[in-house]
């Protein structure tokens, strides 16, 4: 609790004090022992002095909104509620109403600390999340190291970061090793070791050795500042359910307000009884007519979902996109990098008859010399020889296909059967399965190489937990061979694979795939976020994995997964749908017990104390079930 | 310009969207945006007028959410 909430506390419970000492001794028989008829009078200053401590400055602000012409929101309403059920002490007819009008403002009061509180609390556990910017960085200046503000280092700049540091800037390690916890990005427990060579991301914490960084990215385009951006602005993105709430809001005051008025006037017109009872009625109408449980709740049900989502390193861009995730039936994987784990290795080399497999092998190797994919990858990895840059030009990408390139002035190409048939070159299948690569240097077939990707642990788990959540179909698209694409499909368990796609063709593929869509279904696309930027979009919502550092797929998905591990597609899903639950939950409870009570107020059935609990009582339970959001399984 | 500013204590989500349309009418100011759950601010507006418009705007939170204040 903060200051403001303790002197609140402390308030409210002077006047709770207050009120039940008045109420045992006006129902003990005290006050009127003692004061005879002037009893009620008594009472009514007592309860009226609760009243003041406790609510004072709801009283303010309804007046300040009044002088401002903008009379319509709680403060109002309550203030008037509450001194007409005060103003029953003029009408000597009717039992005074001064306990209940001091109850409503304590309750009200109450229901505003524990909203307060709330808020706070599920602000704090987001900020516990975002505390992963660090505060300076220390860079090296004449030997010395000098502690800067991260925004001050330029690009490239050698930065130092000592143990129990958090790294400030993405960045490469130039020398040192050590271990890193990135459970603060990723929900993962198991440190990541790094040493001279491998690229850190912002936000993770050193945990053992002296590293030194060279950055490469400014502080404002770390993964750190991106990932707080994000965060942030994912509460402006709202649900539909969020909009509706609102324009409910801005309907539901006025009309109560009005039957309130309505139900206080006209019955006593036409004769159907005394006034004090009717406008009794109406006033409790007025207590009934805040919306607050459902302007509060159903917004902080979707923060705590999103908040609950990052801790489990998965980055939720808007209540929207949780909304949508929570309805998806058709899940399309990206097979490399998202059910495989995109590493590929080199399998076989089979070279034609009198070629030497290492010949193959290196000029495969210099001609994928400047490419990142990973079967490129794979293929230097396979090379134990040096590649010397200098022999390499006019390296063309073919997409989808392959690459072409000039080696020492013979021309190489190294693709599918596809670009083999494209330049007039002649190629042999292979029995094994796996993505094989055929080479030909100067248009004369060389042999093949045969590259296998491995399925990760967790996929075929993944596919089953989808299946048990509902998604009615898992589909695979891959630029793939069809053989090796089906053969993963078989092994985990996919409904549906498109295979030997090229970029555009997934596109495609998804988008025949979205008009089979019915009624409310929706469809995700996950991908690792490289080359399938469009597709990203194009999907309902975009699910981009391994995020940890690629700008691309932070940009363009709705949903990211920090670390790569497709399990997580199946946990964010089961967050969205217990948020929309808890949503929905908050929604029929809140607006049924309301209508409730409206409709028993009308009658004169139900009495302000019922108000009062349908008012606070509601939002508090309302609120309490919206905190449930937050807490997710690991 | 564009600045973001921390408010303090605002605590209800709806008075938060209604002090998000009153900062916008205030003149002189291009756009507003008040981000309830990250309780900030933020502020766009001409630079040559950027001091004069953020104090009407400070004044106009104090009148409207006497709870709620702008650190800048």
């Amino acid at each position: 609790m903060n200051k403001k909430q303790k002197r609140m506390l402390r308030r409210i419970l002077i006047a709770i004090a207050l009120f039940f000492a008045t109420l045992i001794l006006e129902k003990t028989g005290l006050i009127a022992a003692v004061f005879g008829p002037a009893e009620v009078y008594v009472a009514f200053a007592l309860y009226f002095a609760a009243f003041l401590i406790a609510g004072y400055d709801v009283l303010i602000k309804a007046w300040s909104n009044i002088r401002r012409g903008d009379p319509f929101d709680e403060a109002f309403l309550m203030t008037v509620a509450t001194i007409g059920a005060f103003a029953t002490i003029l009408f000597p007819e009717t039992e005074p109403q001064s306990a209940e009008g001091c109850a409503v403002m304590l309750f009200y009061q109450v229901g505003e600390l524990f909203q307060s509180y709330a808020v706070g609390k599920s602000r704090k556990s987001i900020s516990e999340m975002m505390d992963i910017a660090p505060d300076y960085a220390n860079v090296e200046r004449d030997g010395k190291l000098e502690e800067v503000d991260p925004e001050e280092v330029a690009v490239g700049s050698i930065i130092v970061v000592k143990p129990g540091e958090r790294i400030p800037i993405d960045g490469i390690v130039v020398d040192g090793s050590s271990q890193l916890d990135t459970a603060a990005l990723t929900g993962e427990s198991i440190p990541r070791h790094v040493e001279a060579g491998a690229e850190v991301i912002s936000g993770c914490i050193n945990m053992t050795g002296r590293l030194r960084v060279q950055t490469t990215k400014p502080f404002g385009e770390s993964t750190v500042s991106r990932i707080l951006e994000l965060v942030e602005n994912a509460s402006e993105k709202k649900a539909k359910t969020e909009n509706f709430i609102t324009r409910f809001a801005r309907v539901y005051t006025p009309v109560v307000t009005l039957a309130a008025i309505v139900l206080a006037v006209v019955p006593p017109v036409l004769g159907m009884g005394p006034w004090t009872d009717w406008v009794l009625r109406g006033l409790t109408f007025l207590v009934v007519s805040c919306p607050c449980a459902l302007v509060i709740s159903v917004p902080l049900s979707f923060f705590g979902g999103i908040g609950g989502a990052s801790r489990l390193g998965i980055l939720v861009k808007g209540s929207n996109y949780l909304e949508l995730l929570s309805k998806v039936d058709t899940v399309v994987f990206d097979k490399t990098g998202t059910l495989t784990s995109g590493t590929f290795n080199v399998v076989a080399v089979h070279p034609e008859a009198g070629i030497d497999p290492d010949y193959v092998l290196s000029n495969a190797a210099y001609a994928e010399a400047f490419s990142d994919h990973p079967i490129a990858v794979s293929i230097k990895r396979a090379y134990s020889g040096e590649i010397d840059q200098r022999h390499i030009r006019d390296v063309r990408e073919e997409s989808g296909h392959g690459v072409s390139a000039v080696v020492d002035e013979h021309v190489v190409m190294v693709g599918n059967d596809k670009l083999m048939a494209e330049h007039g070159s002649s190629w042999h299948e292979c029995d094994l399965t796996g993505t094989v690569l055929h080479v030909a240097v100067d248009g004369v077939y060389a042999g093949h190489i045969v590259i296998a990707d491995v399925v990760k642990d967790d996929a075929a788990q993944t596919i089953r937990d989808l299946h048990a959540a509902g998604v009615k179909k898992c589909v695979m698209l891959t630029g793939d061979r069809r053989d090796v694409a089906e053969a993963v499909a078989k092994k985990l368990g996919l409904d549906e694979v498109h295979a030997q796609l090229l970029p555009e063709d997934k596109v495609s593929a998804v988008e025949r795939l979205l008009r089979l869509e019915r009624g409310d279904g929706k469809l995700a696309f996950v991908g690792d976020g490289i080359n399938d930027a469009p597709v990203l979009m194009r999907a309902d919502i975009g699910i981009a994995m391994g995020a940890m550092g690629s700008d691309a797929a932070i940009e363009a998905a709705d949903v990211v997964l920090m670390d790569d591990k497709p399990s997580n597609i199946a946990r964010a899903m089961r967050v969205a749908r217990k948020t929309m639950r808890i949503v929905w939950q908050n929604i029929v409870f809140a607006i049924g017990v309301k209508v409730l009570i409206l409709v028993l107020a009308a009658l004169g059935i139900a009495n302000m104390w019922l108000a009062v609990f349908g008012d606070v009582g509601v939002a508090i339970i309302a609120i309490l079930n919206a905190m449930r959001a937050m807490r997710v399984e690991r | 310009m564009r600045k973001s500013f921390k408010l303090d204590e605002i605590d209800c989500a709806n008075c938060a969207l209604k002090l998000e349309d009153a900062i916008k009418k205030v003149d002189g100011v291009d756009d507003a945006k008040v981000n309830f759950m990250t309780q900030k601010l933020t502020l766009t507006a001409p630079d040559d007028r950027f001091a004069d418009v953020l104090d009407k705007v400070v004044a106009l939170v104090a009148d409207i959410e006497p709870d709620c204040e702008v650190i800048r």
